[in-house]
C-alpha cells in the first residue's frame, strides 16, 4: 500500500471521527440549546415540597419548554426548597405567574410548569415567583384514597348516615 | 514452620515482582512521554501507525455499534412496553451507548485488536533484535518505534469509541422506529431532551481518552517488556489484552463513580 492510499485512509478516519463527535454533541446532546440557554435571566420559587424534582428538570410554559431548573437547596429559615430556575431571554414572564411542579405521566419525570397571570409588570433577573403550588405526591394521594375508600366502607357497613360528609377526607 | 515461612516468602516475591513491574511501566511511560518529540516532528510515522491502529479497526467497531445498537433497542422495547414508555427508547440507547458502552466496547475492542497486534510487532522486533540493531545506528527505539504507536492509539480510540456510539444510535433507530414502529419524533425528541452534552457527551469521551491512554501503555509496554521468544510473545500479546480488558472495566467503574454519583441530586 503506497503513502497516498495510507494519508487517504487516514485522513478518511479522522474526519468520520470528527463528524461522530460532532453528531454527538449536537445532534444527541443538543449543543445548540445549551448555548441558548446561558444568556437569560433567572428566577427564586419556594416550594413546601418538591417531590422528585432535580436539577436540568425542564421549565415549561403551556407546555413548551422555556427554561431549567438551575439549583435547589432548602432554605433554612422557612424550611421550604428554594429552586431557582434558568429561563431564556426571549420569554418574559409576568409578576403574577403561577408556578407548579407537575409530573409527565404516572411516574414520569418531574417538571416546573409556569402559568402565566395577568399583570403588566414582567419578572426581571433575580426576582421570586410568589405565588408557587408544591408537588403531587402520589404517596398521599393514595393513602388519602385508601382513607375514604376505608371510611365509606365502615360507614355504609354501619347501614346509616353513609354521605353525610363526601368531603371530610378529600382535604390534604 | 518453614512451609509457612516460605508461603510468606513467596507472596513477598510475588508483590514485590508487581510493584517492580508497575515502577517499570511508570518510568516507561515518562521515557515515551519525553521521546514523543520525534513523533509529532516527522508525522509520516504516526499517519502510519494511525493506518494500522486507526483504519484497520473502523469495519470492526462500525459493525459492533450498529449491532450493539440494534440489540439494546430491541431489549429495551420488551422491558419499556411494559411501562408503557416505549417513547423512552432514545434516552436508553443515546445514555447507555454514550455514558457506558461505546467507550467499553471500543475499548475491549480495540485492545483486542490493535493492542495485541502492537505488542506482537514490538515484542517481535525485540526477539529478532531490531530494536538492540537500532540502538547500535544511535537510534532511540523507544522513539522510532514506541512513541509512535502509543501516540497512535492515544488518538484512534476516541474517535473509534465515538463512531460505536454513532452507529449504535443509528442502529437503535433503525430498530426502534423502522422496525418495530416507534414515533421516529419521540425517539430524537426525548433523546435530545434528557442527554446533556457537558455531562453525558463530555464524560464519555473522557472515559475514552482515558482508556485510550491506559490500552495504548499497555500494549506498548509488554511489547517492549516481552521475552523474546516466541512463548514470550505470545505470553506478551496474551497478556496485553488480559491486562487491557480489567484496566478498562475497572477505571471505567471508578470514573463512573466520580463522575455519575451526583445525578441523583445533582
Amino acid at each position: 500500500m503506497n503513502k497516498r492510499a495510507i494519508d487517504i485512509w487516514v485522513g478518511f478516519f479522522v474526519a468520520i471521527g470528527v463528524a461522530a463527535l460532532f453528531f454527538l454533541a449536537l445532534k444527541v446532546g443538543n449543543l445548540l440549546n445549551f448555548k441558548e440557554e446561558r444568556n437569560g435571566y433567572e428566577l427564586m420559587v419556594k416550594f413546601d415540597n418538591i417531590g422528585n424534582l432535580k436539577p436540568r428538570a425542564p421549565v415549561k410554559s403551556a407546555g413548551v419548554v422555556v427554561g431549567r431548573v438551575e439549583k435547589i437547596r432548602l432554605d433554612p429559615q422557612t424550611f421550604q426548597a428554594s429552586v431557582r430556575i434558568h429561563l431564556e431571554n426571549q420569554y418574559q414572564f409576568p409578576r403574577d405567574t403561577i408556578a407548579t411542579i407537575f409530573t409527565s405521566g404516572l411516574l414520569g419525570e418531574q417538571f416546573v410548569g409556569l402559568e402565566a397571570g395577568g399583570d403588566t409588570e414582567m419578572l426581571k433577573d433575580e426576582q421570586e415567583i410568589k405565588k408557587a403550588q408544591s408537588a403531587i405526591q402520589i404517596e398521599k394521594l393514595i393513602s388519602q384514597f385508601m382513607f375514604n375508600q376505608a371510611q365509606s366502607g365502615a360507614s355504609a357497613g354501619a347501614g346509616n348516615a353513609g354521605n353525610t360528609n363526601p368531603s371530610a377526607g378529600v382535604k390534604p | 514452620m518453614n512451609a509457612i515461612l516460605n508461603w510468606f516468602a513467596g507472596i513477598g516475591v510475588t508483590t514485590r515482582g508487581a510493584i517492580a513491574r508497575l515502577g517499570f511501566a511508570t518510568r516507561f511511560l515518562v521515557a515515551v512521554v519525553k521521546a514523543s518529540g520525534t513523533t509529532f516532528l516527522r508525522p509520516r510515522l504516526l499517519i502510519r501507525e494511525l493506518y494500522h491502529a486507526g483504519v484497520l479497526s473502523l469495519v470492526i467497531v462500525l459493525m459492533s455499534g450498529l449491532f450493539v445498537g440494534m440489540v439494546l433497542a430491541l431489549q429495551g422495547y420488551e422491558t419499556l412496553v411494559r411501562f408503557g414508555a416505549t417513547e423512552a427508547m432514545g434516552v436508553l440507547v443515546a445514555l447507555s451507548l454514550v455514558r457506558e458502552l461505546g467507550p467499553v466496547v471500543a475499548g475491549l475492542l480495540f485492545a483486542s485488536r490493535a493492542g495485541s497486534a502492537i505488542t506482537a510487532e514490538i515484542g517481535l522486533m525485540k526477539t529478532t533484535e531490531q530494536l538492540a540493531a537500532m540502538e547500535v545506528m544511535a537510534v532511540n527505539p523507544i522513539a522510532r518505534v514506541v512513541a509512535p504507536r502509543f501516540w497512535a492509539g492515544v488518538i484512534s480510540l476516541p474517535f473509534l469509541a465515538a463512531l460505536f456510539s454513532t452507529l449504535g444510535i443509528y442502529g437503535g433507530y433503525l430498530v426502534a422506529v423502522k422496525l418495530i414502529g416507534i414515533d421516529g419524533g419521540a425517539f430524537w425528541g426525548q433523546m435530545q431532551a434528557a442527554v446533556d452534552w457537558r455531562y453525558d457527551v463530555m464524560n464519555g469521551v473522557i472515559k475514552s481518552i482515558v482508556f485510550a491512554f491506559a490500552v495504548s501503555l499497555i500494549a506498548v509496554f509488554e511489547g517492549y517488556d516481552a521475552t523474546p521468544t516466541a512463548e514470550g510473545v505470545s505470553a506478551a500479546t496474551t497478556r496485553t489484552v488480559v491486562t487491557s480488558a480489567l484496566a478498562i472495566l475497572t477505571i471505567d467503574f471508578v470514573l463512573t463513580v466520580f463522575m455519575f454519583r451526583g445525578s441523583v441530586n445533582g
